[in-house]
């Protein structure tokens, strides 16, 4: 209060003085002769206790602050108010701090505890502010807190605090290097981390603290690729030059085979090619392929097969060649000029042609580039050639890089469009283009002989042209030209004799007088009386003319010295007296030279020899030529110099390093690489559609809306990289998916209403069988709240009982599956919070995986295999189900029906082929693995040693149980083993290595869903208690749990043993005995008609799988299944479906 | 990364000057200043300048230079974007980017920059983004500040940062649901005296005023997507689905944006709007020369041609001038040798002219060149590559947006060489 009123006091006091600007005027001018005074007035506002006082104080401190204008001295009055509620006023002594804070290092430390604070904040916001500023402060001794504050900050659970993390790292790293190891470590374990907006930000920070460290990349790499297209701007661009010099130490050169090819003939086929890319991209990409493979069978030692991941670089990065930064585009242009194979460099000439559009900064800076690559790859840019066209407006700076990248594309079949081009610059009146026209058409000369003649014609015309400059720069080019066939062009120096008269260049006359000298005897009688005229005006010459004179002397005195001896003494004596020490010595030295005298030494006898000794034509080469040494794009590229930081591009291995360095614990790879080579070798569905599922949880948000487009891909999200990787993007996909599932979740939303009224709601007798079910159902309860996932679900409900339509089916089954699946792994990781994510996991998947695994196998390609289920476990596994009930034969399972599937074809596994079937037995080391026999058949003439697994990569939760190794397979035997694999109740495939002594393939088994499960023995009435207790689970929705379908059973199959024959074929089940059997007349009226139950539960989980067929009049009939797991009943019902109905 | 910048006026004055790192002394923009005085233009001071400890790059818009000082290495286009991206910012703030604006603003410039780039790392450069971290002023808001010393500075947690669709903030109400679309397509043409076209080409943007309330879901597709050869997007257009299907889908920001450019597959011969018959000749004896210039519709698909304008740099050698036009009027500025003839409406029946004498300075040759005429013009209505947008969709929001799309044409550096 009282200093308020003293402020109030002192502000009237000092207005009465006269001196009211300064309440209201902040920085501006003037105030210089009451400096003091002015600062003791915003003290005093700043120790007032009205917010706005202090505000308008603040702000009138930042604005001296921009202007440049020190007030350090109001530090200890500002820093009292870094606790100030009012945020503005906070943010501004924020400002003000991390501006003064390193001059006033002891008074700043006044704050730290008030950041201490801000870094426990529940706001998410202010925690990220405080360590932004802490981190901003540069005092050393702080330097421990920072340490804590960011290590801890690196574990935060909101990404944006993350981020903060990853931005404070450099700052720290610059104030104290030491701690670059305590650093690294929170680089590393930020690298880790998988949300787009850390990304950037940490590859930032690991690219100034620790860009050598490249083995950090590895396990992150292909999260990076994949992460890229979602990560904002900045951080792709820091990103992808990262990602260029990572995958120059990583891979090899995609070229090496074809630089021995012959460099032009590579040029033409590439510009063809390109060509085409304006038509269509398809047909494009798939001559590219063709042509990559034809150049390759060309070189047939060593084909080169690029790496996956080296691949998925390329592919990742080239939509980003459409992106509005234009750092961006250059990135990518960069990368693939760098990485790329020849064929595909192509692309991002387009995009950088359209750059060009941009403000005259990024032109200058993309010409730069341009005109470096234009020298490699010419065929590139010579589609757009005219876009270089160069227009009287633009800046000289642009107009001379253009002219650059015209002349780079110069050859035979466009030359004479250049030329004629660069006529119409030679008039312009900007004088220092035109000299580089000049140049250029120099250039052209040399570079081009057909049209040599035609570019000295027209500069010997412009030598006739009335400015200066011009001619002085034609001389010089065409003495360059002339060089190369002087026979032929003594005209042109006779003409140029003649132009001394007029010439007042020094260059130009140097350049004359050089040409006389050096071709002297191509015009023997012009030569002596140049020289007599040079000598008449030699002491007004510029010293590089004078030189020049002193050298035509003594090159003529030595072929002519009949007509020149007094003329070259007369010049020598004149340049002995000359002001310049350089002249007089040259005359000096030339005198003892060529004049014969007594003393003259051994020398002389060679002087015809050194003076008129051959000279090589002079190469006129561009400038830009071998910048490209530099990493395009940087800095230290555009200044032809390195510049401080800048990080070395290697030169490719000799070797590919370990490319499994890269892979992560959680796989799903190993299958994409081999799809991938044959994807590349087919290349028949356009690049980006392929692409689709492929490229992983980032491009969910694109393919959200479009299932369909999805599914077809075909090719699964095994690139997606590890299930729990995907869980950030969730958050990318949750948006865009919302939208587009909240409306069509509307609709759907009425039907499951409809069919609630249906179907009467069980009486409750509620036990839940999970927590999970729990949860579920009390979202099912409140559906207007539920979010989409939930009704998602109910979608899939409605779907199946209502849909029609298979196809759209079995979307939804993948779509279920595979959000199933991702729960299942989500789950493990505990920290986050558990509802929050179980609700991303749904969604994101639903979005993402449509596709990763094939429908069931067509029986077609099945074939039986030897029974080779051990008879007595069959029978166990009847005495186990034994009741009172009568066991009906069928609930054996008919063990000879077990499929076969092929693991590894006898071609490709050069003789071995090795097939696989699910045994059904119980695999007695762990129940909770699905036996699966193997059997090798060596076909081959050698025998094969030591067969066994490596190398496997699994979903998280998935386990493997190697079978023990094979030490020999002689030629032509067979051998079988068991391994046990715990699928974790999906479908997902499991990949490994089979490897042989010699090879390893890489090899995946896909379970079908019928294969996920175990029979167990129940009662009819147990079953009917169970399907209840399912059905219950659910509360008021029913449905969840139970699929049902009609079906009309073919002819073969309406007895009841065709039925659970195949039934139990499609999936391991057992039956259940029943009484209401049609052998035994049903004592109950309800079910007219036979029904057939099975039950097993999965072998993982445990989960019920309940499963009754009720077969009706002319083969009609009715399958449901109940399961509580519902991705493994829609499955379940389609497969047991085909089995029925086929 | 970035170190500093420096705000310069065209006469040299650093009136802003803003650090992420530790202070530069400004006397490091001397090396700029010094390049300066020997570009002839603003537009000719080489965008990055080498000094013995740093490395200055900048660029130079709206009559300003945005210089920006380095000390390590960094992509120069990173930098110079994140520079264009300053100016946008406050053109988007402010309405115009100027000096007086940024002097009148000092501190809601200097708080931007801060939340722009921390230690020289662009943080938060998208529009929405700021705008709720700091609102841009309004007259109402100034007034209501200076009332109750209330702030710009937003309390609340900008939620677009840590989403993913950072471009949109999130609980966007409108009364009126609007979407425009504006196809803007402008020629680049250089015709030679005789009027064939050296090299012309279209390139196109898609402007997008979107007032949509929640988070709508927009695809947009075109009747003849195959025209479009080459394209860029705003951030929030879906790559892939562009790729397969040749549509549009987006999440808009809120707003003014850019959705997309393009460049019109070059293959398709462009259709020239004028043409212009011109003839300035120099005769070689006196000090004396003429200059007729007429300009007439060629292909205009039927359309009115407006707005037509053409700009001619005279040789510096030039005294005066004394022209007379059939229509429109003619400015010209003996300083720039600038003339520039306001043409308007083209009609057809009644080409406009431009005729009379130029006097040169006594005693000076014959200039060398004759000066190249910069056409502008534009054309409503009309998309002249004869692209059309089919459909516009919307998911994710009830309600029924209005819609429009215009078409424009415009001259981009159209050059007839004479």
């Amino acid at each position: 209060m009282s200093a308020s009123s003293a402020f109030n006091d002192e502000k009237g006091g000092s207005s009465n003085v006269g001196e009211p600007e300064y309440g209201h005027d902040p920085a501006s001018g003037g105030i210089f002769s009451s400096d003091y005074k002015r600062h003791d007035d915003l003290k005093e506002m700043l120790d007032s206790n009205k917010d706005s006082l202090k505000l308008e104080a603040m702000k009138r401190i930042v604005a001296m602050i921009a202007r440049g204008k020190n007030a350090s001295d109001l530090f200890p009055a500002v820093v009292k108010n870094v606790a100030c509620k009012n945020i503005e006023v906070k943010k501004l002594v924020y400002v003000y701090l991390v501006r003064y804070a390193e001059e006033q290092q002891d008074l700043a430390l006044l704050s730290i505890s008030t950041f201490q604070r801000g870094l426990k904040d529940p706001n998410q916001l202010i925690r990220a502010s405080a360590l932004r500023v802490l981190s901003s402060i540069r005092v050393t001794i702080i330097v421990p807190i920072m340490m804590l504050a960011i290590k801890e900050a690196a574990s935060d659970m909101s990404p944006y605090v993350r981020k903060t993390a990853a931005h404070a790292i450099p700052k720290l790293y610059s104030l104290d290097p030491e701690q670059k190891d305590c650093l690294i470590e929170v680089i590393e374990k930020l690298l880790a981390d998988k949300t787009t907006l850390v990304a950037g930000s940490v590859v930032m920070a690991f690219e100034e603290v620790c860009p050598e460290r490249i083995d950090l990349i590895h396990k992150n790499y292909r999260k990076l690729c994949n992460l890229l297209i979602d990560v904002e701007e900045w951080g792709q661009v820091v990103i992808i030059n990262m990602l260029t010099r990572y995958a120059r130490t990583q891979f090899l050169n995609p070229n090496m085979n074809e630089s021995l090819l012959e460099e032009g003939g590579g040029e033409k086929a590439f510009y063809g090619s390109d060509n085409d890319d304006d038509t269509d991209d398809e047909e494009d990409k798939e001559e590219k392929e063709k042509k990559k493979t034809e150049a390759t069978a060309i070189v047939k030692r060593k084909p080169y097969v690029m790496d996956p991941d080296h691949r998925l670089l390329l592919r990742n990065t080239k939509p980003l060649l459409q992106s509005r930064n234009a750092a961006v585009v250059m990135a990518v242009a960069q990368l693939y000029f760098h990485l790329a194979p020849k064929a595909e460099v192509g692309v991002i000439a387009k995009a950088l042609v359209r750059l060009m559009r941009s403000h005259s900064e990024v032109q200058y800076v993309v010409l730069q580039n341009v005109a470096t690559m234009s020298i490699k790859r010419r065929g590139m840019f010579e589609p757009y050639l005219k876009s270089f066209y160069i227009r009287s407006t633009d800046p000289t700076q642009i107009k001379v890089l253009k002219l650059e990248v015209l002349t780079n594309l110069a050859n035979e079949t466009n030359i004479s469009t250049i030329l004629r081009e660069f006529q119409t610059y030679i008039k312009s009146n900007d004088k220092d283009f035109v000299a580089a026209t000049i140049q250029a058409i120099g250039r052209c000369a040399t570079n081009i002989g057909e049209v040599r003649d035609t570019c000295l014609n027209g500069l010997v015309q412009l030598l006739s042209n009335r400015d200066e400059l011009v001619v002085a720069e034609s001389v010089v080019v065409i003495k360059k030209l002339l060089q190369m066939q002087p026979e032929q062009h003594s005209d042109i120096i006779k003409h140029m004799a003649k132009l001394t008269d007029n010439i007042q260049v020094p260059m130009a006359r140097a350049s004359i007088l050089w040409l006389i000298g050096e071709y002297c005897e191509h015009v023997p009688k012009i030569a002596p009386d140049v020289l007599r005229k040079m000598a008449k005006t030699f002491t007004n010459e510029e010293d590089i003319v004078k030189l020049q004179i002193i050298n035509l002397a003594a090159k003529l005195y030595l072929t002519n010295s009949k007509q020149t001896k007094l003329l070259t003494q007369y010049v020598l004596n004149l340049a002995k007296y000359d002001q310049n020490y350089d002249i007089r010595d040259r005359a000096r030295f030339i005198r003892q030279l060529i004049v014969p005298t007594d003393k003259s030494g051994a020398l002389s006898k060679y002087a015809k020899k050194l003076f008129l000794a051959l000279k090589p034509a002079p190469v006129l080469e561009s400038p830009f030529k071998d910048r490209d040494h530099f990493q395009l794009g940087s800095l230290s590229h555009l200044l032809n110099a390195k510049a401080g930081g800048y990080q070395v591009l290697p030169d490719w291995p000799e070797a590919a390093p370990d490319p499994s360095v890269r892979n992560v614990e959680v796989p799903e790879w190993t299958k994409c690489s081999s799809r991938e080579k044959r994807k590349e070798k087919k290349a028949d569905k356009p690049f980006y559609s392929d692409s689709e599922g492929e490229s992983g949880p980032t491009e969910s948000a694109d393919s959200a809306s479009d299932t369909a487009s999805g599914s077809e891909s075909g090719s699964g999200s095994e690139e997606s990289g590890s299930g729990s990787e995907s869980e950030e993007s969730n958050e990318d996909s949750e948006s865009a998916s919302e939208e587009d599932e909240e409306e069509e979740g509307k609709k759907k939303k009425k039907n499951v209403e409809k069919i609630k009224a249906r179907k009467p709601v069980p009486e409750s007798e509620s036990e839940p069988s999970s927590g999970e079910e729990v949860k579920k159902s009390e979202k099912k309860s409140k559906p207007r709240i539920g979010s989409s996932e939930s009704e998602s679900e109910e979608d899939e409900d409605s779907e199946s009982e209502s849909s029609e339509s298979e196809e759209e089916e079995s979307e939804e089954e993948s779509e279920e599956e595979t959000k199933k699946k991702k729960k299942t792994t989500a789950s493990k990781p505990p920290s986050k919070p558990p509802k929050k994510e179980n609700k991303k996991e749904k969604k994101e998947m639903s979005l993402l995986d449509f596709d990763d695994f094939d429908p069931a196998p067509s029986p077609s390609q099945v074939t039986p295999l030897n029974n080779f289920l051990s008879s007595s476990l069959v029978t166990d596994l009847e005495g186990l189900s034994l009741t009172d009930n009568v066991l009906s034969p069928t609930t054996i399972v008919p063990s000879g029906n077990l499929k076969t599937y092929e693991l590894l074809h006898r071609i490709t596994g050069e003789g071995l082929s090795v097939e696989y079937c699910f045994s059904r037995q119980p695999f007695s080391p762990d129940p909770h693995m699905v036996a699966v026999k193997i059997q090798f058949t060596n076909s081959a003439t050698s025998e094969a040693k030591s067969l066994h697994v490596e190398d496997a990569k699994l979903q998280s939760g998935m386990r493997i149980k190697e079978f023990p190794e094979i030490e020999v397979l002689p030629a032509g035997e067979t051998v079988s083993v068991v391994m046990g694999i715990d699928f974790c109740d999906s479908t997902q495939a499991a990949n490994f290595q089979l490897c042989t002594h010699t090879r390893k393939f890489f090899v995946s088994i896909q379970p079908p869903v019928g294969e996920l499960m175990m029979p167990i023995f129940m009662t009819e009435n147990e079953f009917k208690k169970e399907q209840e207790t399912l059905l219950q689970s659910l509360g008021q929705l029913m449905g969840m749990n139970e699929i049902t379908e009609k079906l009309t059973l073919e002819e073969k199959c309406q007895g009841e043993h065709a039925v659970v024959q195949r039934v139990t074929t499609a999936a391991n089940l057992s039956r259940v005995p029943c009484g209401s059997d049609k052998e035994c007349s049903p004592p109950v009226p309800p079910p007219p008609f036979p029904i057939h139950r099975f039950a097993g539960k999965t072998v993982t989980s445990g989960s019920l799988v309940l499963v009754s067929v009720v077969t009706k009049e002319d083969g009609a009939a009715q399958l449901t299944v109940n399961c509580e797991k519902m991705v493994i009943g829609t499955m379940l019902v389609k497969d047991i479906l085909q089995a029925l109905t086929q | 990364m970035i170190n500093s910048l420096f705000l310069i006026n065209p006469s040299g004055e650093i009136f802003l000057e803003k650090h992420w790192k530790s202070v530069v002394s400004r006397s490091v923009c001397d090396y700029f200043l010094e390049a300066k005085e020997k570009a002839l233009e603003p537009e000719d001071v080489p965008p990055v300048i080498h000094t013995p400890h740093h490395y200055l790059i900048s660029i130079y818009r709206d009559k300003l230079f945005f210089l920006s000082v380095i000390q390590t290495e960094v992509p120069p286009l990173f930098v110079i974007e994140f520079l264009h991206r300053v100016a946008e910012m406050i053109q988007d703030y402010f309405g115009e980017c100027s000096e007086t604006v940024v002097k009148d603003h000092m501190v809601m410039v200097y708080e931007l920059l801060e939340e722009m780039l921390d230690n020289g790392f662009p943080l938060a450069t998208e529009s929405n983004v700021l705008k709720e971290m700091i609102r841009p002023p309004t007259i109402l808001r100034s007034v209501v500040n200076t009332l109750t010393g209330t702030s710009n500075v937003g309390d609340t947690l900008p939620t677009g940062q840590p989403s993913t669709i950072p471009w949109r903030r999130a609980g966007v109400r409108y009364t009126n649901n609007e979407a425009y679309f504006d196809v803007v397509e402008e020629i680049d043409a250089i015709l030679d005296q005789s009027g064939t076209t050296v090299f012309a080409e279209i390139q196109g943007v898609v402007e997008a005023c979107v007032k949509l309330s929640g988070m709508p879901d927009l695809t947009l597709s075109f009747m003849n997507p195959r025209l479009l050869d080459d394209v860029s997007f705003h951030p929030c257009v879906r790559y892939k689905l562009w790729e397969s299907e040749r549509v549009l889908s987006f999440i808009p920001p809120d707003g003014n944006f850019t959705l997309m450019t393009y460049h019109v597959n070059a293959q398709n011969l462009v259709a020239i709007p004028v043409y212009v018959k011109q003839s300035i000749s120099f005769f070689e004896c006196g000090s004396d020369g003429r200059l007729d210039v007429t300009v007439g519709p060629k292909q205009t698909m039927g359309k009115t041609v407006e707005g037509v304008m053409v700009t001619v740099h005279l040789p510096k050698t030039i005294l005066s001038i004394n022209l007379t036009a059939t229509q429109g009027s003619y400015t010209y500025d003996n300083g720039t040798k600038l003339l520039v003839w306001d043409i308007g409406k083209l009609n057809p029946q009644k080409l406009p002219n431009l005729r009379g004498s130029l006097s040169l300075q006594a005693g000076a040759p014959k200039p060398e060149e004759n000066p190249s005429l910069n056409i502008d013009l534009n054309i409503q209505q009309l998309a002249i590559s004869g692209l059309k947008v089919n459909r516009l969709d919307m998911f994710g929001e009830k309600y029924k947006p209005f819609k429009g799309v215009k078409y424009i044409t415009k001259a981009g550096k159209f050059q007839v060489r004479t």
